[in-house]
């Protein structure tokens, strides 16, 4: 085995290492973050007055529908395994990843699929304009012919986090320092066991769906079709058969980092570890029964109408398990509230905002007023972007020191998190009134009635891309200077990862180390 | 997980980006040769893919044939190859529940007793096998979703054994019995028994093959085909892509006879990518049950 | 602009909770609220207020009691503020008791939006039946049984969306032909598509289905009070998706009566027409109007093509006249942009559009074709 990491750009080219391929991932899905954050800066520009002074229409779909693909499936998904090839080798005492070549295989597959998925953009037609979630017939019959290079895209970025699944899952049962039980596992390891099973159960649901999409558009079959004894509704229930499990999965190892985060800061012990564990379970079997939550208004009859609405409205109780584990582990600690704790508060908040609201619209009479209306934007916002983008951030500054050796400039990263707080406030908490007063999902134009809403909206979008700016600087200064970061970096903080130096040797455990 | 000395992590490696390459050329030819193109960026992804897949297994084979893998690096990929499986169980799963869904809950509503039918679709009646769609019902000669003009059910008790997928299932049930007869006696260090046994099930899996082909190839005679409406789109769809993955793991099962023949490969204690093949083998076999019951049998 | 920004500071300034106290009085009273649902003006929308406003009043409750906790050790227990850590970390009963007590709160919450959906799924005993089909990108109304059928676009004038004309106050709210419903009866809505999914959602009516080519959906509302109301479709159908309108208009029944009847008449009238034979001048004319509403999104104000072919110059529509009609009436095998119209265009319309595509943008081919032609094409299909 070598020693250090091979030198030039082969190295990232050809590499097999855990902490490599995690930084790529990282980067990788910041870049995507920008590239997402750029469409919506256009979708936001178009909306900032009534009437069309931008792009016209059909570009603005293309807007939406690219900004919500490369977000889900380019900048959070990708961020969370990078943060899992970094973390879970060294929370578990394990040399590295169970399958290190698969490893760089499930990354570089994915710069692959998304500049085939990007170059849609460029083609005759246009690229996909049918909305992330692409419902059938608009994204078959009517679509146009860059769809298909889209559908492939999906085939290899799903073959891609299958195989990183596997990775993990492999990893976590087969690689645990002896000692090591599951129930001592730290919770991101458990909330990322968990996800990666979700990911292998739906992700080949995925890959079905736009298959048939493909035999549709090419083949003639009749699945999405009425003439021939199909239905559009049969696409909606395989996506979201995908898609629901899918916001989970960008959740759930969120959750796990704001697990380990307030811990620290609180200096006190996470309160319920084990009630934590059952909690993380339950959302996910949960998640595979509440699909049709974002169809109540396709015809369902009444006795689904009312399955699907209680199922949904039972994943408030592990989630809120999970709420309240999380307050009672700050009451009574010692709080400090360096960067990475103040995401992981602002987490807690704004994502319980963000379920309260995905509670209303659970209500599936009350749901035929809110479906496909901003209020439904401001919900997943709330749950993505305070939720997964700020856990993210938090783990980026919690383990960055330990990463690269370096600290981040700490000023700094709380001048980014005000900035982000009140941009992101700004720029989603009104989309709950415009929503609510009747402005639809998807379009480019609307009444001077949601004028000055969308005016604000639009304000905080370029307020929260600033401080992403910020973020970017900070964390490349952070590892071109800042001053060493010891090997504890904070203060007695729980966890294997901060018993090796800072930064991590290339190769952590090559003997495993002893569990307590 | 004892110690078990150290585990084997591989030196740096060109064969993930050039597979990424590969597959990425794969993909991007096969979407540009489907909008009318041609076939060529895709027959030079797919060859480059299928090269770098073949060195990849090869580097495999020959680090455990130097005595690389541990037990635990073992574990990894036995872990690996069962979740892959699982993987592949949802993908069908995508598509049985397509079939379930067009049959209880979309063609009902078609050609049930409501608006639907009354205002949309009169004259649609619901029978399966769908020869008529709803489309030639309501539309008559200016219809474009046409029914097929024959289905692959049987028709009668007694022409069951003329019946062609009734073999296939005997074909397919019985080399999972040989393949799991290989096992065995490799399990015994029988080796001639494992080649003649394992010999056999390839041989199955392209009679099977054969035979499908020869399914198709009625079918297509007497018109039925996969634009045929509900039932050529959920009768190819599933056992197309049934068929691809019999192609594969008659690949699969083939490349370890000839490992085992040629190379000597496998030992009682060293067989694992037999055993992946196997458990390969035995997971289509098991689809190709569901798809006798719901495809041919309920159809 | 200067007095959306005047608008803004207000806003801007005007502190959450002040909102959140006044929600209430502001959706109480007639005006839209900004920041709230409408109540409505029918038996479901106002139950539907009603359930929306409790899951708010219950969230912020579970709001205040979470953050409150969170807040107060945020603030007592901060180091900086001298707070040892105390080291519990389990307590079955806690964690019982916080899974025990929202469940209650969720059936407590369940029990009423049960009821709320029993009513909103009962479509039985309608009194007035209305079929109403999406298209890319208007609503077609048939009234069944009633002979009674049109369709209802976009009225509001492109130079109001492109900015070069000041915007009405029902901007892209508007519509030529709304549909026209009876006050205090039960009107079903039978919702269908003719190609890709839309959704019809009028707010004050709580009625939101998607129309799904292929199937129906039905709703109802029982409409209280007479008014005008306005709504848009809901599900991403694409280019113009979000300029296709739904406008209702709940009238007493006297009123619906006699509008119904007009509409009766009209539809007579232009059977009636579809015989007569129309000078080229007259088909131009007309031909152009109905270009400009119906073709022109696509086909460009100079028949330059865009989104579909240029007709300037286009073999079809300087060549046969047959393939002509075709198109129009079948729509184009090729591309389902260029959808079928044989039933959104009647006879006149579609024979006035094809005389005036073939005789403008420098087609001079001076051909004339009759309704009556369109017709006999129609049924010789
Ligand atoms: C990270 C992603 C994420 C997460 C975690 C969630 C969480 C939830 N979501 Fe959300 N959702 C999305 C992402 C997410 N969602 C996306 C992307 C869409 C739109 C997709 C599209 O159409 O494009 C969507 C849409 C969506 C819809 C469809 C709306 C529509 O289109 O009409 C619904 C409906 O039920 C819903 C419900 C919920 C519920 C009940 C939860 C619950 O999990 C929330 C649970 C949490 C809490 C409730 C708060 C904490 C709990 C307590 C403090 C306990 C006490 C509380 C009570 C008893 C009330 N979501
Ligand atoms: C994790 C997922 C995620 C994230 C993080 C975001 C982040 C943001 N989203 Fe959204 N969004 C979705 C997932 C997400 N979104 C989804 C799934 C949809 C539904 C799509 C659909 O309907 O199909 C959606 C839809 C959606 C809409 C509705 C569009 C419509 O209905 O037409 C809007 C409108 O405002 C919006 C806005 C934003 C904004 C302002 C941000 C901001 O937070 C973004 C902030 C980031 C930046 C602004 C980048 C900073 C970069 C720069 C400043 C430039 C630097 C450039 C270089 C260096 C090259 N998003
Ligand atoms: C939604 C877009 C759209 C609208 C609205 C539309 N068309 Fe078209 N049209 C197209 C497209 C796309 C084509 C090209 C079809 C093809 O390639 O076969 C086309 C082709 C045509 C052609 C044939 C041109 C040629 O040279 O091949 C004619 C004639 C035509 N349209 C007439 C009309 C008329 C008349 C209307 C209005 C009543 C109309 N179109 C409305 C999209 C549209
Ligand atoms: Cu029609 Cu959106
Ligand atoms: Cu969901």
């Amino acid at each position: 085995m070598a020693h250090g990491p091979a030198k030039g750009f082969s190295r990232w080219l050809y590499t097999t290492n855990h902490k490599d391929i995690g930084s790529m991932y990282l980067w990788f899905s910041f870049a995507m973050f920008l590239l997402g954050g750029v469409f919506a800066l256009v979708i936001r520009a178009e909306l900032f007055e009534p009437g069309l002074q931008i792009v016209e229409p059909g570009f603005f779909n293309q807007m939406t529908t690219m900004h919500g693909l490369v977000m889900v499936f380019g900048a959070v998904m990708p961020a969370f395994v990078g943060l899992a090839n970094w973390m879970i080798p060294m929370m578990l005492g394990a040399p590295d990843m169970a399958l290190p070549r698969m490893n760089n295989w499930s990354f570089w597959i994915l710069p692959f699929a998304f500049a085939m998925m990007v170059s849609t953009l460029f083609m005759e037609g246009g690229g996909p304009n049918f909305g992330w979630t692409f419902y059938a017939p608009l994204s078959t019959t009517y679509a146009p012919p860059s769809v298909t290079f889209f559908i492939f895209a999906v085939h290899i970025m799903g073959a891609s986090s299958i195989m990183g699944s596997i990775n993990i899952i492999a990893t976590i049962l087969n690689m645990r320092a002896p000692g090591m039980t599951l129930m001592k596992m730290p919770l991101f390891v458990w909330t990322w066991l968990i996800t990666a099973y979700l990911l292998i159960a739906v992700m080949p649901v995925l890959a079905g769906v736009v298959t048939m999409m493909l035999m549709d558009i090419h083949f003639g079959t009749s699945f999405f079709d009425a003439a021939g004894g199909g239905d559009p509704v049969l696409f909606q229930h395989v996506f979201w058969f995908f898609g629901h499990p899918e916001v989970y999965i960008m959740i759930l190892p969120a959750f796990g980092i704001v697990s380990a985060i307030i811990p620290t800061f609180a200096r006190k012990p996470l309160f319920g570890y084990s009630s934590m564990v059952y909690a993380t379970a339950s959302i996910a079997f949960l998640s595979f029964i509440v699909w049709a939550h974002h169809m109540f208004t396709v015809g369902l009859p009444i006795a689904g109408e009312l399955f699907f609405m209680y199922a949904t409205m039972l994943i408030a109780v592990p989630t809120g398990v999970k709420v309240f584990n999380w307050v009672t582990t700050m009451f009574r600690g010692s709080m400090t509230f360096e960067t990475p704790m103040l995401f992981s508060i602002a987490f807690v908040i704004l994502f319980t905002i963000g379920g309260f609201s995905g509670l209303m619209l659970a209500i599936a009479p009350a749901d035929f007023q809110y479906h496909d209306t901003y209020f439904v934007v401001a919900h997943f916002h709330y749950v993505l972007v305070p939720g997964a983008i700020f856990s993210i951030t938090a783990g980026v500054y919690y383990w960055l020191p330990k990463w690269c050796g370096n600290m981040y400039n700490e000023t700094m990263g709380k001048v980014q998190f005000w900035l982000a707080f009140i941009g992101l406030n700004v720029t989603f908490f009104p989309m709950h009134f415009v929503g609510l007063a009747g402005m639809q999902r998807r379009v480019p134009d609307y009444n001077q009635f949601f004028a000055d809403f969308n005016m604000i909206s639009s304000m905080g979008a370029f307020l929260f891309g600033a401080a992403q700016l910020m973020l970017l600087y900070n964390v490349i200064s952070t590892i071109m200077s800042g001053k060493k970061a010891t090997d504890e970096v904070w203060e007695d903080p729980e966890g294997l990862e901060w018993t090796v130096p800072s930064p991590a040797p290339y190769h952590t455990f090559s003997t495993p180390p002893p569990i307590k | 997980m004892s110690g078990e000395g150290t585990y084997y992590v591989p030196e740096q490696s060109k064969l993930p980006i050039f597979a990424s390459i590969g597959l990425f050329i794969t993909v991007y030819g096969a979407a540009g040769w489907l909008n009318g193109g041609t076939p060529t960026l895709f027959t030079v992804g797919f060859i480059m893919f299928a090269m770098v897949l073949w060195s990849w297994f090869s580097i495999v084979i020959k680090e455990n044939l130097a005595g690389l893998n541990d037990a635990q690096l073992k574990r990894s990929y036995v872990w690996a190859m069962g979740w892959f499986i699982f993987s592949e169980v949802m993908f069908f799963a995508a598509f049985f529940g397509a079939l379930y869904y067009m049959r209880n809950i979309s063609l009902p509503e078609l050609g049930g007793d409501n608006t639907t039918n009354e205002i949309l679709w009169s004259g649609f009646k619901e029978v399966w096998p769908l020869m008529v769609t709803p489309d030639m019902a309501a539309n008559g000669t200016s219809a474009t979703v046409v029914g097929p003009d024959i289905n692959m059910s049987v028709t009668t008790a007694d022409s069951i054994f003329t019946w062609l997928p009734f073999w296939n299932t005997a074909v397919l049930l019985t080399s999972s019995f040989t393949v799991h007869f290989a096992h065995t006696a490799l399990k015994n260090n029988n080796k001639k028994g494992f080649n003649l046994w394992l010999g056999i099930t390839v041989a199955l899996g392209i009679i099977f093959l054969f035979l499908q082909a020869a399914e198709y190839i009625h079918a297509y005679a007497e018109n039925l085909k996969i634009h045929h409406g509900a039932y050529g789109t959920t009768f190819f769809m599933l056992t197309g892509f049934h068929g691809l993955h019999v192609t594969m793991g008659t690949f699969m099962l083939l490349v370890m006879w000839l490992r085992s023949v040629l190379k000597g490969h496998f030992s009682h204690e060293d067989c694992f990518g037999f055993e992946a093949a196997s458990w390969y083998w035995h997971f289509v076999d098991v689809v190709w049950v569901g798809l006798f019951i719901f495809v041919y049998i309920l159809g | 602009m200067l007095i959306t920004i005047n608008r803004l500071m207000v806003w801007l300034f005007t502190p959450a909770l002040l909102l959140l106290s006044n929600a209430q009085a502001i959706a109480q009273s007639a005006e839209r609220s900004t920041i709230n649902m409408p109540i409505g003006v029918t038996p479901v929308s106002q139950d539907v207020y009603g359930l929306h406003m409790t899951m708010f009043w219950w969230c912020v409750a579970i709001g205040v009691v979470v953050f409150g906790v969170m807040f107060y050790s945020m603030i007592v227990h901060r180091k900086s503020n001298g707070a040892k850590a105390s080291n519990f970390h389990d307590s079955l009963g806690l964690e019982i008791a916080w899974t025990v007590l929202p469940f209650v709160i969720l059936i407590i919450m369940a029990i009423p939006a049960t009821s709320s959906l029993v009513k909103l799924y009962d479509t039985s005993e309608s009194e007035v039946d209305v079929v109403i089909t999406g298209y890319q990108w208007y609503w077609g109304y048939e009234y069944l049984d009633q002979d009674v059928k049109f369709f209802s676009r976009l009225s509001t004038p492109q130079e109001q969306i492109y900015n070069q004309a000041p915007k009405g106050e029902n901007y892209l709210l508007e519509v030529d032909e709304p549909l026209v419903i009876p006050i205090n009866k039960k009107v079903r809505f039978l919702v269908t598509s003719n190609d890709v999914i839309h959704a019809w959602w009028v707010p004050d009516l709580a009625v939101k289905r998607d129309a799904i080519p292929g199937y129906i959906n039905e709703s109802w509302a029982r409409v209280e009070k007479p008014g005008t109301y306005r709504g848009v479709c809901a599900e991403l159908c694409g280019k113009d998706h979000g300029f296709m309108p739904v406008v209702v208009k709940a009238v007493e029944q006297e009123e619906y009566e006699a509008w119904l009847g007009e509409r009766r008449e009209a539809a007579a009238k232009i059977k009636e027409l579809t015989n007569k034979t129309f000078s080229l001048d007259e088909l131009v004319v007309q031909g152009e109007a109905v270009y400009n509403k119906a073709c022109v999104a696509c086909h460009g104000a100079n028949g330059e093509g865009g989104v579909g072919k240029a007709i300037a110059g286009s073999p079809i529509a300087t060549g046969d006249m047959a393939a002509h009609i075709d198109i129009i009436v079948n729509g184009s095998k090729n591309n389902p942009l260029m959808a079928a119209y044989k039933e959104t265009l009647s006879e006149v319309d579609t024979a006035a559009v094809i005389t005036y595509q073939r005789n403008a943008f420098g087609n001079n081919t001076g051909d004339v074709v009759q309704p009556i032609d369109i017709l006999k094409f129609k049924q010789g299909k």
